[in-house]
């Protein structure tokens, strides 16, 4: 049988790492069939909500990327967003969400090995945490 | 700055001042508790008459609704109102100007040292004056009243921050010392140059306060590990917020919580046909009404860092949730961040609305 392949919900920012995956992808380069990718228009746009509401609808791991800090589109939007994760993360380790489940990164347009190293690398970290129980609903 | 000593019991006290003030037109309206003495219901009261003002019990350890979120609206009408908040109310306010949802420019914020207040269900029925009696006593002497709130047994803020007047009526009122008023701001200062009573320059002394912060501080940590050990995981959020009936009146009493239009009352949160089917293909059953938990979870990451303690929601809860000790542990851990306390200072700006180009190397 396969190796099990988690389900990762990538929330990449339009301008920077939306083109990188891009790039990744016409330079053929090799990642895990791993992500759904959710386009935003800024990584700032990302609400803590999506990540929470994605984790219970049963997504394994979820990727947040956007521009690196200072090469924001709309000049702060990335730097916002870093706050609100920054708020995110004991929230996450409070309701029990293990840390590498949730990842966040700054990748540019010019970036596409850098995008796969990424992705490869959350499908790691996932693939050992094994499926997301926690915060599923049972009922 | 300066100092008022009252010859009177600080209940007393506070109604001379409040006398004072309306009286001889330094403001418009008075904004504080009251009994209603033919129900004994509780209410906040804006008095426009001085002769309404003896119904007032502005110390009175009852909150029907934190301050903040009525006074909103009303430091907004160009009027002068003294609004007399408990330290948790004026840190709610000051967290709403933040977010432009009000103005301390017309306002004499009056407020006093806290012993805590009673969940509503000990004060909407019978009478309140044993329990009072009471209250009076004990905090008096600087101990936590076994009766109060428990965030306000947990609350280490119980010192008015940036009050124009503070009022002591917590730990340091010794019978016989009357009623002591500290003067914090030139606003307040003018408007009681004339207001009888002993003018000095006395400060509050927090070292005089100091039996009661170590108190608190106990209780606070008492208060969040046992949170820590019911909530943690899935299994403790169920736990705790599993009897949720989702009637969000936690969020209708926050005094942060200001959003007309909450996510979760828009149409964001109504969900179609597809989304039951997909569920109930995958689990068979579904809870109604939907995300319950996803509510509390999005509060946490909304308003967290500004909770102010003031213990509103787990008063109104239906179902009893410890909603407020949730929510003032992950606060406290979540300001931390920032080194933020909430409704310290009006320029301090809320954490996730500034940056600095060079932190958190740890994210991404």
């Amino acid at each position: 049988m396969s190796e099990w392949q988690p389900r990762i919900l990538a929330i990449l920012c339009n301008w920077c790492s939306y083109a990188g995956a891009d790039l990744a992808g016409v330079s053929r380069m090799q990642y895990p069939p791993s992500i759904r990718v959710v386009r935003v228009p800024c990584s700032g746009r990302v609400d803590p909500l999506f990540i929470l509401k994605s984790l219970q609808s049963g997504f394994d791991g979820v990727l947040v990327s956007g521009c690196h800090p200072g090469d924001c589109h709309y000049i702060s939007g990335n730097y916002v967003a870093r706050r609100k994760f920054a708020v995110l993360k004991p929230l996450l380790e409070f309701i029990g969400v293990e840390p590498g489940r949730v990842q966040f990164s700054w990748i540019s347009a010019g970036e596409g090995d850098r995008f796969a190293k990424v992705v490869t690398r959350i499908t790691e970290d996932v693939r050992e945490l094994g499926p997301a129980t926690r915060l599923v609903k049972k009922l | 700055m300066s100092s008022i000593n009252i010859e009177k019991s600080a209940e007393k006290g506070i109604n001379d001042l409040l006398r004072h003030l309306l009286g001889n037109g330094k403001v418009d309206a008075v904004l504080a508790m009251r009994m209603v003495k033919s129900s004994g219901a509780w209410d906040l009261a804006l008095v426009t008459d001085v002769k309404n003002l003896a119904e007032l019990s502005p110390l009175a350890p009852v909150m029907t609704v934190n301050a903040s979120q009525v006074l909103s609206n009303l430091s907004l009408s160009g009027k002068k109102i003294a609004a007399v908040l408990k330290p948790c109310e004026l840190r709610g306010f000051v967290e709403r100007v933040k977010r432009e949802q009000g103005s301390l420019e017309n306002l004499i914020t009056i407020s006093h040292t806290c012993g805590g207040v009673f969940p509503l269900d000990l004060v909407v029925e019978g009478s309140v004056d044993d329990l009072l009696h009471k209250y009076e006593k004990v905090v008096a002497t600087g101990e936590i009243p076994s009766n109060i709130r428990d965030t306000c047994k947990a609350c280490e803020h119980f010192i008015p921050m940036n009050a124009d007047i503070t009022i002591a009526a917590a730990g340091e009122c010794k019978p016989g010392h009357g009623c002591m008023i500290y003067i914090n701001s030139d606003k307040a200062k003018e408007a009681l140059l004339e207001c009888t009573g002993h003018h000095g320059n006395d400060l509050l002394d927090p070292i005089s306060l100091e039996k009661l912060a170590a108190a608190r501080a106990k209780e606070r940590e008492k208060l969040f590990s046992s949170i820590e050990k019911d909530c943690s995981g899935l299994d403790g959020l169920v736990n705790i917020f599993g009897k949720c009936v989702g009637c969000h009146g936690c969020s209708r009493v926050c005094p942060i919580c200001y959003c007309t239009l909450c996510d979760f009352e828009s149409a964001n949160f109504d969900y179609n046909l597809p989304y039951f089917e997909e569920h109930l293909a995958r689990k068979g059953a579904l809870r109604l009404p939907p995300d319950t938990m996803l509510f509390h979870m999005g509060r946490l990451t909304h308003m967290s860092f500004s909770c102010v303690g003031c213990g509103m929601c787990s008063d109104v809860c239906p179902v009893s949730i410890p909603v407020a000790a949730v929510f003032s542990r992950t606060g406290a851990k979540t300001a931390s961040i920032f080194d933020y306390v909430p409704g310290r200072d009006v320029a301090e700006e809320i954490p996730v609305m500034i940056f600095k180009e060079e932190e958190f190397p740890e994210l991404g």
